[in-house]
């Protein structure tokens, strides 16, 4: 039985190698697969076995190895990781508003840059954990952990009592850019504002994505995380460092004109209860603190001679809030028109109509997305559907982010001509990292 | 004065307070989705294609993708598709035979005619070249996983966004592993 068992594989296994070599993938190894299995068919058929070559029984007291299997990382480490995250932020803000210690706050982010980020290789992530959520309303299949929940939430929470706490030291991605800024530039104003846009664009893209269950660019393009894995594809590796060394001159670039949570974390930062100040009581005016933010974060003094002559008025402001209705349908406009464009990131829509405007791609053997496709039994009907629905999904996802930007840039332009009264020298809640370098000037004693 | 200054402070616990309110719904909608089980990368064995991607795409280099060897379902042959090229000139442990690039595979004689396959995990790059060949011409006890003690668990699986085949799915960190022999979701055709 066994001599006879060797002689017909080893004819198999000449008759297919010849047949394999020929080819590189797909059909031709099916076929010669159907034509074996319809041989070890009637082979097994005999030997009355499930496999095509059943486990021999060994005379030698042979013992069979069990398959190695690790364990993931522990549950109870996941939950450790939020307890980190908790410590860290409370820590911050004491150290922030009770103690108005910026070493402080420098000495947590270092811990923070050690710890969530090289250790924890920067995944788990607040940032990312966005797409998480989103793709947990999108899609009821999906479901979400608690802790990443829970890292979405808590930052946010924090933020709107204490403020951009979590941008202070809490976040890996934040303290590797503090780290390098030696000689920050003040940006222009405006130049600020409209680079400031770029994180609503991000996050409306990154919700789009998430939500069509297409991709999680947050994390795809976190140009920070192959610094924290010292591995990473090339052009990540360029985009990280490339940062770092912007980020010596023109602070924080990717927390400020980039970062998609940022926007969340600004947002409640406005309305925060408890937002730190350059000074513990009074401002006494001396100018000292001017210059300190490398985020042109700090809002100067409203000179009302200057407002009055520039003629920005209430006739502005209403120009402004008219116009933005116009933004909303403009942005909507675009949006619908670049569904067709944006929906093509999702490897089903891609595969579809690749299919569909090249058919001779099915004779292309070294195309392993079409071949695979091919060979799966799936028909083109099916995946034109499928395509279909993720491209409707798409066509309704784009005008609402566009309606969203749209929204955003009449917002912007209306607060350019909107003037609050300042005494003194304050924090632009908004944009305030909460760093804490600007105390460290104020001369003023608590 | 006074009076703008409370204006502007009920308006600012009036946004507070709706802020507070919408990231709770949030977290409440999310809630009903939510489980306190963590989430891993596993491939399922069944829909693997072994096109090869896995050693190439994973962040990790090399891949966290490996093969395992499901030692149950293994025939034990000498002559072995997972383990020899196609036309080898001998079946032994020539160099020329193997098919693995690496040599991660160590061909051990037990007793005649019957040999075991094990797979040296430092040296396999998941290219999955031995897993075609046994799921080709043997039994399919060789499959391509993902070794969690290695794989970083991204938010999102860099290769099973290039995954043809979309057999790389997240399951429960409970249960950890879709190895065959335990795992035995057989294909519907």
């Amino acid at each position: 039985m066994n001599r006879f068992h060797k002689n017909t594989k080893q004819l198999f296994f000449k008759f297919l190698s010849a047949n394999w070599r020929k080819v590189k993938w797909g059909f031709e190894i099916r076929r010669s697969f159907l034509i074996l299995s319809f041989l070890i068919f009637n082979f097994s058929l005999a030997s009355g076995q499930q496999q095509r070559f059943p486990k021999p029984e060994f005379s030698t007291g042979y013992e069979q190895p069990s398959t190695i299997v690790p364990e993931p990382r522990a549950l109870a480490l996941e939950y450790f990781d939020v307890a980190v995250l908790l410590v860290v932020l409370s820590l911050i803000s004491w150290l922030l508003l009770k103690k108005r210690s910026r070493q402080g706050v420098l000495w947590i982010s270092l811990f923070t840059l050690a710890y969530f980020g090289f250790y924890r290789e920067g995944c788990i992530c607040s940032i990312g954990a966005i797409q998480n959520v989103t793709l947990s309303f999108a899609d009821p299949n999906y479901a979400i952990s608690v802790t990443t929940l829970l890292f979405f939430v808590v930052p946010l929470a924090f933020t709107l009592f204490v403020g951009r706490t979590f941008c202070a030291g809490a976040c890996p991605l934040g303290a590797i850019q503090d780290v390098v800024i030696i000689k920050p530039i003040s940006l222009p104003k405006w130049l600020n504002k409209t680079l400031g846009l770029i994180p609503y664009l991000y996050l409306s893209l990154a919700v789009l994505f998430a939500a069509t269950g297409t991709d999680f660019i947050i994390c795809r393009y976190d140009p920070f995380v192959g610094i924290f894995r010292m591995d990473a594809k090339f052009h990540m590796v360029v985009l990280g460092i490339a940062f770092l060394l912007m980020g010596m001159f023109v602070a924080r670039p990717y927390c400020r004109f980039l970062c998609p949570y940022s926007v969340l974390l600004s947002w409640m930062s406005r309305f925060s209860k408890w937002h730190m100040t350059i000074t513990p009581s009074k401002c006494i005016q001396c100018k000292l603190c001017a210059n300190s933010c490398p985020f042109d974060a700090i809002d100067f003094p409203t000179n009302e001679k200057e407002v009055i002559k520039s003629g920005l008025g209430p006739k502005r402001f209403l120009t402004y809030a008219l116009i933005i209705p116009l933004w909303v349908a403009l942005g909507v406009f675009v949006g619908a028109k670049s569904h067709t464009f944006l929906s093509k990131a999702n490897p089903n829509v891609y595969l579809a109509e690749l299919l569909i405007s090249n058919p001779e791609i099915k004779n292309d053997k070294d195309n392993i997305d079409v071949q695979t496709f091919l060979s799966s039994g799936k028909t083109l009907e099916i995946l034109v559907k499928e395509a279909e629905v993720i491209r409707e999904k798409f066509y309704i996802g784009s005008m609402m982010a566009g309606g969203f930007m749209g929204l955003v840039i009449g917002m912007t332009l209306l607060n350019t001509v909107v003037f609050r009264k300042r005494q003194d020298y304050e924090p632009h809640r908004g944009n305030c990292l909460s760093c804490a370098r600007c105390m460290n000037y104020c001369p003023v004693e608590q | 004065m006074n009076k703008t200054q409370n204006r502007r402070k009920f308006i600012q616990n009036g946004v507070r307070l709706s802020l507070l309110l919408s990231l709770g719904t949030v977290s409440a909608a999310a809630l009903r989705s939510v489980t306190g089980d963590d989430y891993v990368w596993q491939i399922d064995p069944f829909e693997c294609t072994q096109c090869g991607r896995c050693a190439t795409d994973c962040v990790k280099k090399p891949s966290a993708v490996k093969c395992v060897h499901a030692y149950a379902l293994c025939g034990y042959c000498d002559l072995c598709g997972g383990y020899l090229k196609p036309g080898a000139i001998a079946r032994d442990t020539g160099a020329e035979n193997q098919l693995c690039p690496t040599a991660a595979i160590e061909r051990k004689f037990i007793e005649e005619p019957y040999f075991e396959y094990h797979i040296i995990e430092d040296l396999c790059i998941g290219c999955g070249k031995c897993v075609k060949g046994c799921t080709s011409f043997g039994n399919g006890s060789l499959h391509l996983q993902i070794i969690h003690d290695i794989c970083d668990n991204c938010n999102e699986c860099a290769i099973a966004r290039v995954c043809p085949s979309n057999a790389i799915t997240r399951v429960k960190a409970s249960e950890a592993y879709k190895v065959k022999g335990d795992f035995t979701n057989k294909p519907k055709a």
